[in-house]
């Protein structure tokens, strides 16, 4: 848990870097994202059916499949992280069937022996929490709650109970990958998330360039960037990592900028 | 097994589920969505002007009541096959005589009344078979909305003519080439439709699954099979029948069949799912071959792998090609009400050919596992008993795919 509030400080915001396992030479992927200055890693657990995905993401599932991924390798993906990376916090995010096949316990067991902090899981929503919550929280692994632009006022309190790590908010109703919110209105809900939560809230959804990032983090305590990751890891393979270490890089690089220029101009 | 309920027919709960099964399995983004149908679905329900429009378009429209028919031919044929005391009656609940030829419309006609009274203005769709396709594209056409309905490519190519039907109501239909290119892929593809598109659109699920509470009012408007059979059945024989039969892709024929009998406990029932190449091989079973699971917004029985992987069904028919069942069926399963079987893509294809001489009726491959099932057990029932099956769709569609398995070029 600590290890998860760690990045997440009020003058530098996080950036929170989502691949998905097995997709590629995910060890050394991961070991970029670190490299590139990726505060938050995000792991995505590939499944057959990924509907809340675009198509980068749902073919990087595929390959992930087709190349013969299972549960076991992504959590041995996991340990071996945490053995080489003590302090950077590590999630994973997937769909319900996996994470539940074997019982919630057994799950919620492997993320804690794995040095997991936390997980996402895109189907379950707060109303079908029993299905997996408990399990995480008594095994103290954070369960990630996700606010979109359909999440009202009246509701958001529901959403925050259980809630742990920090708060995603997804800011276009739709699939990854896909377009961007307007940034008016992506500050309008961060400031509406806050007022109701001490969480840290990471913006995510269709962030694809350093500028974006840039902008998104001006207003939130993190920034979310898969697809544009995932669409490298596809373009490049066995060469990936050192594209995506400068790519992560110069994300980071842009939220920093973001950041201090809007302290100089305060 | 779990504990007998006083009654069978009073699921789901008030979060949705049957016993252990359905719920709310969606996206955050889809969940309020979700809770704003159920909150309509319940004023429809207390509105008599909805029923009264539900029921006029099932008359007017639809052609309902379907009638009740004793298959006399079918029964002859049945009882020269076995022991002279054996040989059940046979009965078939004429579903496949609605417009667009399947029980899909009944369903299709609630919920785009409902999607009317949510002030939606376009509607989407998963389909299989095409048969769900046609009749959300007809009730779309029939109330000027546009429709966009998604299909995996595979069965694009073995149900071409419901494919040029959902042109011709002018719905746009959008091929799915993702996994096996079936039914699982188009709702999949649906779904993220519906997630980037919250504020305009209405999802006619095509099946008694999805999140609740699409289970429960897929049920309700397909009870309409049950409570005609049931008054029908009464008033012609002045009985009950003694044993139930339909065919299980999602479930939703077969549950708008067995919920008005499910109090009665004389009236078996038996749900007949696709065991496609065999139970051992390739096939679409999920309540013989599957595990519970969380898929398409419910928990329900799945065909998947030990680490949840989602397997890829096979039918010879499209519109038992799913690798789940509705969560309601999964319930009645481990309650033990409702006995389910499988019927393989050969033994369907000889009960297709069976109904046709016999009885002057093509049915659809759908309804052909269910009449498999009926020959089987007419055969061990003694000859004063009565199996009522839903005969479900017709035979238009799938004679492209049963000349190809019969090794007949068109
Ligand atoms: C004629 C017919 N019967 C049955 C089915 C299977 O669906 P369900 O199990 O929901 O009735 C379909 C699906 O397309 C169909 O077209």
């Amino acid at each position: 848990m600590t290890r998860l509030a760690t990045p997440f400080s009020p003058d530098r915001p996080a950036l929170v870097a989502f691949i998905t396992a097995g997709d590629g030479d995910t060890a050394a992927n991961l070991d970029a994202l670190v490299a590139g200055g990726a505060d938050v890693i995000e792991l995505g657990m590939p499944f057959t059916d990924p509907m809340a995905d675009g198509p980068a993401i749902q073919e990087a599932n595929l390959r992930s499949l087709g190349a013969g991924t299972t549960t076991a390798d992504i959590f041995a993906l996991a340990a071996a992280f945490r053995d080489r990376h003590p302090d950077t916090p590590m999630i994973l995010m997937g769909y319900a069937n996996p994470m539940v096949r074997r019982g919630p316990d057994w799950f919620a067991a492997q993320c804690r022996d794995a040095g997991v902090d936390g997980v996402i899981c895109v189907d379950i929503p707060v109303e079908e929490d029993a299905a997996l919550g408990p399990a995480l929280r008594a095994a103290g692994v954070a369960v990630i709650r996700l606010a979109t632009p359909t999440t009202d006022a009246a509701r958001l309190p529901f959403v925050l109970e259980g809630a742990g790590g920090f708060l995603y908010y997804v800011s276009v109703a739709g699939i990854t990958g896909k377009q961007q919110a307007a940034q008016a209105s992506i500050a309008d809900a961060v400031a509406r998330l806050k007022a109701a939560t001490d969480l840290p809230v990471a913006v995510g959804f269709g962030v694809r360039t350093p500028d974006q990032a840039a902008e998104i983090a001006r207003v939130a305590d993190g920034v979310v960037v898969g697809s544009a990751i995932v669409e490298l890891i596809a373009q490049h393979r066995e060469n990936a990592p050192q594209y995506v270490e400068a790519f992560v890089a110069s994300l980071r690089r842009a939220m920093d900028g973001a950041r201090n220029t809007e302290e100089i101009s305060a | 097994m779990i504990d007998t309920p006083n009654s069978y027919r009073t699921q789901p709960d008030s979060e949705g589920h049957f016993g252990a099964y359905g719920g709310r399995y969606v996206a955050e983004t889809l969940m309020p969505l979700v809770l704003e149908l159920e909150a309509e679905y319940n004023r429809a329900k207390a509105d008599p002007a909805f029923k009264a429009e539900f029921d006029y378009l099932l008359e007017h429209y639809v052609g309902r009541p379907s009638p009740l028919y004793y298959a006399e031919r079918l029964t002859d044929a049945v009882r020269a096959e076995c022991d002279e005391s054996k040989g059940a009656e046979i009965w078939f609940k004429r579903d496949e005589l609605n417009h667009t030829g399947a029980h899909k419309i009944n369903n299709c006609i609630g919920q785009i009344l409902l999607a009317i009274r949510m002030g939606k203005t376009r509607i989407i769709a998963e389909t299989g078979a095409g048969q769900h396709g046609v009749a959300t594209a007809t009730v779309a056409a029939r109330f000027g909305l546009p429709c966009i309905i998604y299909m995996g490519a595979r069965d694009m190519e073995r149900q071409a003519p419901n494919v040029f039907r959902m042109k011709l109501l002018g719905a746009q239909v959008i091929g799915v080439e993702s996994g096996a290119r079936t039914l699982k892929d188009a709702m999949n593809e649906a779904l993220r439709d519906w997630v980037a598109n919250v504020d305009d659109t209405f999802y006619i699920i095509g099946t008694a699954a999805g999140p609740h509470p699409y289970p429960e009012l897929v049920r309700d408007f397909q009870s309409v099979i049950g409570t005609e059979a049931r008054a029908q059945m009464l008033s012609r024989t002045e009985r009950l029948p003694d044993l139930l039969v339909a065919a299980i892709g999602g479930g939703s024929n077969a549950i708008g069949l067995f919920h008005p009998f499910l109090d009665d406990k004389d009236v078996a029932m038996l749900g007949v799912e696709a065991a496609g190449h065999g139970l051992d091989k390739q096939h679409a079973a999920s309540l013989a071959g599957g595990a519970p699971g969380i898929l398409h917004g419910n928990k329900t029985y799945l065909l998947q792998d030990e680490d949840g992987q989602i397997a890829e069904a096979h039918s010879i028919s499209a519109g038992l090609d799913y690798p789940g069942i509705g969560p309601e069926h999964a319930w009645l399963k481990d309650s033990g009400r409702v006995e389910y079987t499988s019927v393989t893509d050969t033994q369907a294809l000889t009960a297709f050919q069976l109904l046709c001489k016999t009885e002057g009726i093509i049915p659809a491959l759908e309804p052909a596992h269910a009449i498999a099932a009926v020959v089987e057990r007419a055969k061990t029932m003694p000859r004063d008993k009565i199996i009522l099956a839903n005969l479900c769709g017709r035979g238009d569609k799938d004679i492209f795919t049963v000349a190809e398995a019969l090794g007949v070029e068109l």
